[in-house]
């Protein structure tokens, strides 16, 4: 770690009480306390049936709870010198919190866990949202497992999802990283994954922490960094999950942290993306992740309307950021009528390479860019929901599949306007 | 009488050869003073021009809104407007140096007044395109929010940030430059409060129905959206 100084003196005691560790589990927090108590105990039972014999901790990086998380926490500890424990294990595994800042900083709580397994010598980590209510014991044995035994360094999750669940993802964040980095990743931004000491070190020592990394989006980029140091990646299907943010405000905060910061990341690895051409499989472990069909009532009008008051209201600020003939498009198709109206995938593709390329040249600021997108992946949303409604689970991965390959298609034009000056 | 006369010519001559000579040399001075700030003058709005070129002021400029606002009275480019700017203040400047060089009285007095303005003249222009950037910034910030939260005429809360930045800005400008300020103060204080009131108005009689409508869409469809499924992004 070459700088520990964001490490409290009391952690760093906690860490040289663990000595080294095998196996460790990081756990973000902030006032999880509801949930908190069953997911520890859950990583608890997947540790003790599958790695009874390692040397596993969990490290605790809090964000200032107030609502006893860090003691709910600590308390699972289990200790080898006190045997009336009712839970029989052959180690001690430890337990230990710290307390990073008094508000959560996602990147800052990853970059805890990353030192932590530097410093314990850790040969496998996950980490676990505490918002997984849906977590089994197996998964803590499907992320461990491709690390520890088959030499993986990232092992990146897939769920068992609604077709309509995740549409950021699937319409956006897949089909763009697969095309300019060209793996074919599911999950880039991932919620729970596995990676190795190797990388973590590797990860940590990127020196990108002080520029906007430490605040949010950093597993995005955990993920990007494996894919640019040619890293060995790896999927493995965890299970269902359960949809956490269902309200359509948090749709900014999810492209801040999603969408910003792989445009962001765009710039830093360059060299890599432009040179990558057509996307490879990565490897998969358990079973295909498989899409639920269940009927889901969708506020399409009202995704609509935003869309169209979106394209009528900011029309000023995308003539800053999109070429002429692209928001003539968006002006023409936000004009049709409800039963009419699509965003069709060529045209959405083009946006987001628009968007891309404005956020690079800055052409107003940043965060104005990835807001002003927020309407018009509403009226992609719709789109996708129409075309899907009544679609097989294979229909809906054609779907997605067309969108990716349209991604991938259109890769020379995104390169165009990177490298032209205006 | 007749030599009088003679020796008053020749003594009115006399004095405006020397006043000539008198002045003669200063103002060869003055015009070598002129020349050499035009060229000076020029040197600066050349350098000037490049260094904003490089920095793209234009943009900086266009998030300002001040673009826009040249462009629709038909000036050229921001980069240009401060270029010249700076030439003929600075052109200006020598002019006046030179003029106090021909000792003229008032005329000094005048120079030394304009030297003593410079520098509020200059952190004038510097709040008023501050003042211009923090309000198209904070402007496309409400407009942007306001949009994405699906609030009712959002260029119309946008326009009232903008607004409200700019009789603050243009108030503070107005100070700086000494410029009636009583005037500027009770223009400042009538402007802002008919402001308000407009807005109070507008959101309490004007737009009952549209108040109406955004109390009902945000507290009675929340049930409504309630029982229908939003879709999780990530």
């Amino acid at each position: 770690v070459e700088d520990g100084n964001f490490l409290t003196d009391d952690f760093l005691r906690q860490l040289i009480d663990v000595g080294e560790a095998d196996i460790l589990v990081g756990l973000p927090t902030h006032n999880n306390a509801k949930s908190i108590g069953a997911i520890v105990h859950t990583i608890r039972d997947g540790i003790l049936r599958s790695f009874p014999r390692e040397r596993a901790v969990i490290i605790n990086a809090d964000g200032g709870s107030h609502d006893g998380t860090r003691e709910l926490i600590t308390e699972l500890s289990i200790s080898d010198l006190h045997p009336g424990s009712s839970v029989y294990a052959l180690r001690t595994l430890h337990a230990i919190s710290t307390k990073y800042a008094n508000t959560p900083q996602s990147g800052v709580a990853l970059r805890t866990i990353l030192a932590a397994a530097e410093l314990l010598r850790a040969k496998a980590c996950i980490v676990i949202s505490p918002e997984s209510e849906g977590i089994g014991p197996e998964w803590i044995s499907s992320l461990i497992r491709p690390v520890y035994y088959e030499g993986f360094d990232l092992v990146s999750p897939t769920y068992r999802r609604h077709k309509f669940d995740g549409l950021l993802t699937t319409n956006l964040l897949y089909p763009m990283v697969r095309a300019l980095y060209g793996t074919r990743i599911r999950e880039a931004y991932m919620s729970e994954f596995g990676f190795s000491g190797r990388l973590g070190s590797h990860f940590l020592g990127q020196n990108q922490w002080n520029d906007g990394v430490g605040e949010t989006g950093a597993e995005l980029r955990l993920t990007l960094a494996a894919v640019t140091g040619r890293f060995r990646i790896c999927q493995t299907f965890l299970g269902k999950k359960d949809p956490v943010e269902r309200r359509a405000a948090n749709l900014v905060p999810a492209l801040r942290q999603s969408v910003g910061v792989l445009f962001s990341a765009l710039e830093s690895d360059f060299e890599a993306w432009s040179t990558t051409s057509g996307s490879q499989d990565v490897p998969t472990t358990g079973i295909a992740p498989e899409l639920l069909l269940n009927p889901l009532r969708v506020n399409r009008k009202r995704l609509r309307e935003m869309f169209v008051n979106g394209v009528s209201e900011l029309e000023s600020v995308f003539q800053s950021i999109l070429s002429s003939s692209t928001l003539a498009d968006l002006n023409r198709i936000a004009a049709l009528s409800e039963e009419k109206f699509r965003y069709p995938a060529e045209l959405w593709v083009r946006t987001v390479y628009e968007f891309a390329a404005a956020h690079r040249k800055s052409v107003i600021n940043r965060d104005h860019i990835i807001q002003a997108l927020a309407p018009l992946f509403r009226g992609r949303v719709f789109t996708f929901v129409v075309e899907n409604r009544s679609g097989s689970a294979n229909d809906v991965a054609n779907n997605i599949e067309g969108l990716c390959l349209e991604f991938e298609r259109l890769k020379p034009y995104l390169l165009e306007m990177w490298k032209s000056k205006e | 009488m007749r030599e009088m006369i003679v020796s008053e010519l020749s003594q009115a001559v006399h004095d405006l050869a020397r006043g000539f000579a008198h002045y003669l040399p200063r103002l060869i001075v003055m015009l070598v003073i002129a020349f050499a700030g035009w060229l000076i003058a020029y040197v600066i709005k050349i350098i000037l021009r490049s260094i904003l070129r490089l920095f793209k002021f234009d943009r900086l400029a266009e998030n300002a809104g001040a673009s826009q606002l040249l462009s629709k009275a038909a000036l050229p480019s921001a980069t240009e407007m401060v270029s010249r700017f700076v030439f003929w203040l600075t052109w200006l400047g020598f002019l006046l140096l030179g003029v106090s060089v021909l000792g003229i009285l008032g005329l000094q007095e005048q120079t030394a007044r304009f030297f003593l303005f410079l520098p509020r003249l200059f952190a004038a222009v510097l709040i008023l395109f501050f003042g211009l950037l923090a309000a198209g910034f904070s402007a496309r910030a409400a407009l942007l929010a306001a949009v994405n939260a699906n609030v009712p005429s959002p260029r119309l809360l946008s326009l009232a940030v903008r607004s409200i930045i700019m009789v603050f800005v243009l108030s503070v400008v107005f100070e700086e430059l000494g410029l009636a300020e009583q005037t500027m103060l009770v223009a400042f204080g009538i402007a802002f409060g008919a402001l308000m009131l407009g807005l109070a108005i507008a959101f309490g009689i004007g737009g009952r129905d549209l108040a109406r409508r955004f109390l009902e869409e945000k507290f009675v469809r929340v049930k409504k959206e309630q029982d229908e499924d939003e879709l999780s992004p990530l």
